[in-house]
């Protein structure tokens, strides 16, 4: 990575946090429904980057969203998850050659970038509210809470690639 | 040897995420003891300093609601006063300087969560108030819930909207006592259970705090009854409560100290520990 980089993604994670803790947790829409979009700071962080690195500090960007929403360490760990199977759903979504082509987030086909969304946002979700939740009477509000949340963070999370989209 | 070195640098990601998973994971544990979660809260100042630097902003946007609810209060507190006024003269000054049971300190609601199953509130605090873990939070309406955490400037409450939380209320009619607690459906209802068949209830009837827990005092109010029925063993009622706090709107509140907590508990422990 490169120094312009560098600052970029600690930029990027700031904005994400603040955005996350003062906004994204207060909207509660129906009640209940919270976007997370926080995770796209580990959507997009360099595919070629360190991957070690970014395990770390998508931990750390959990934890600062726990610290504020008193939540423990259930942030925390659906990101170290989720920063640890990226890898996988790369490849799951764009082909086995996508660390080859350096393929560009904005730049991919609508489809694989729709499966690599989704299926991080997912994954995330079901891992934060299991933990958050932790009972399994609760079952129904596990799922239905992954579920609205997440076709929720999806469509914010399509928002904003949009709206950031630079057009080469 | 170099195989184990190797076995490391090949896996290092793995044990890397599987290290701060399980760091996660105890952190989350630790924060469904009740109060044993000592770092991860929003009442350090750091975070404190961010909710409270958005509260200065927002504040202004529900000011005129605020005022109405506090004037409201000062009515109530005032029509109280004149009801008892002859008695407060026949009793005259020297009854005032004996420190009540009770010591209410105000404090301001920085962030409010009522979404989550495990639900808290940060509070801003009078840095020279003595406040401390398990000290009621009630605000002019109703209870809101327990201290949790406390540093210098704030303070993390744990709201009754919390699945953790359990606290001892009372039918205000009669005397039949349960715990109450939330189901995580619907941040105006909390269900009462564990209330006596006996019990003469029927719906509307007004549910209050049970002084018998050294957190809240007795008769501060909860809520109304909105439905009941028998549990799975006919034994005891389980109820919904609406209750009337609006826990999504919450603002000036006040944090309870029982001055008495000490001398109760030094009765009560030994009973306890003898039982064991």
């Amino acid at each position: 990575m490169q120094n312009s980089d560098i600052l970029i993604n600690i930029g990027r994670f700031v904005l994400l946090v603040v955005l996350q803790i003062l906004l994204f947790n207060h909207i509660n829409f129906l009640g209940y429904v919270n976007p997370y979009p926080y995770i796209l700071f580990i959507l997009v962080f360099p595919f070629t980057g360190n991957k070690s690195l970014l395990i770390f500090v998508a931990f750390f960007l959990g934890l600062m969203v726990d610290v504020f929403g008193d939540s423990g360490g259930v942030h925390a760990a659906a990101c170290s998850l989720v920063a640890y199977a990226r890898p996988l759903l790369l490849k799951f979504s764009f082909g086995v050659s996508y660390e080859f082509n350096t393929i560009k987030l904005n730049k991919a086909a609508v489809g694989a970038r729709f499966t690599y969304i989704s299926s991080m946002v997912f994954l995330h979700h079901l891992v934060l509210f299991s933990l958050e939740i932790f009972n399994i009477s609760h079952i129904l509000l596990l799922l239905k809470s992954t579920l609205f949340s997440s076709i929720f963070t999806i469509i914010v999370i399509f928002c904003i690639t949009l709206l950031f989209s630079r057009k080469n | 040897m170099q195989q184990i070195i190797f076995f490391f640098i090949r896996n290092k990601n793995f044990l890397l995420f599987l290290l701060l998973f399980i760091v996660s994971l105890a952190l989350t544990v630790n924060s469904h003891n009740y109060h044993k979660n000592k770092y991860i809260t929003s009442a350090n100042f750091f975070s404190g300093g961010i909710y409270n630097a958005k509260t200065s902003i927002t504040d202004y946007f529900n000011l005129k609601q605020q005022n109405n609810r506090l004037a409201e209060e000062n009515r109530r507190l005032r029509a109280l006063l004149s009801l008892s006024e002859d008695s407060i003269q026949a009793v005259v000054l020297d009854s005032t300087l004996i420190p009540g049971t009770f010591t209410y300190y105000p404090a301001k609601v920085i962030n409010n969560s009522y979404s989550k199953t495990k639900n808290y509130l940060t509070l801003k605090r009078n840095p020279n108030d003595s406040i401390e873990a398990d000290m009621g939070v009630i605000s002019s309406k109703g209870i809101v819930g327990i201290v949790n955490r406390v540093s210098k400037k704030y303070a993390s409450v744990q709201s009754i909207l919390n699945t953790n939380s359990q606290i001892n209320a009372k039918l205000k009619k009669s005397n039949h006592f349960g715990s109450l607690t939330w189901d995580t459906k619907n941040p105006n209802e909390a269900q009462l259970i564990d209330i006596p068949r006996q019990a003469p209830v029927t719906i509307g009837d007004t549910i209050v705090t049970d002084g018998k827990s050294t957190i809240f005092p007795r008769g501060i109010l909860v809520g109304a009854v909105k439905d009941f029925n028998l549990s799975n063993n006919q034994d005891y009622y389980d109820m919904t409560i609406s209750l009337f706090n609006d826990m999504t709107d919450l603002h000036h509140v006040y944090i309870i100290e029982n001055n008495e907590k000490e001398a109760i508990q030094a009765i009560e422990n030994p009973i306890e520990n003898a039982e064991q």
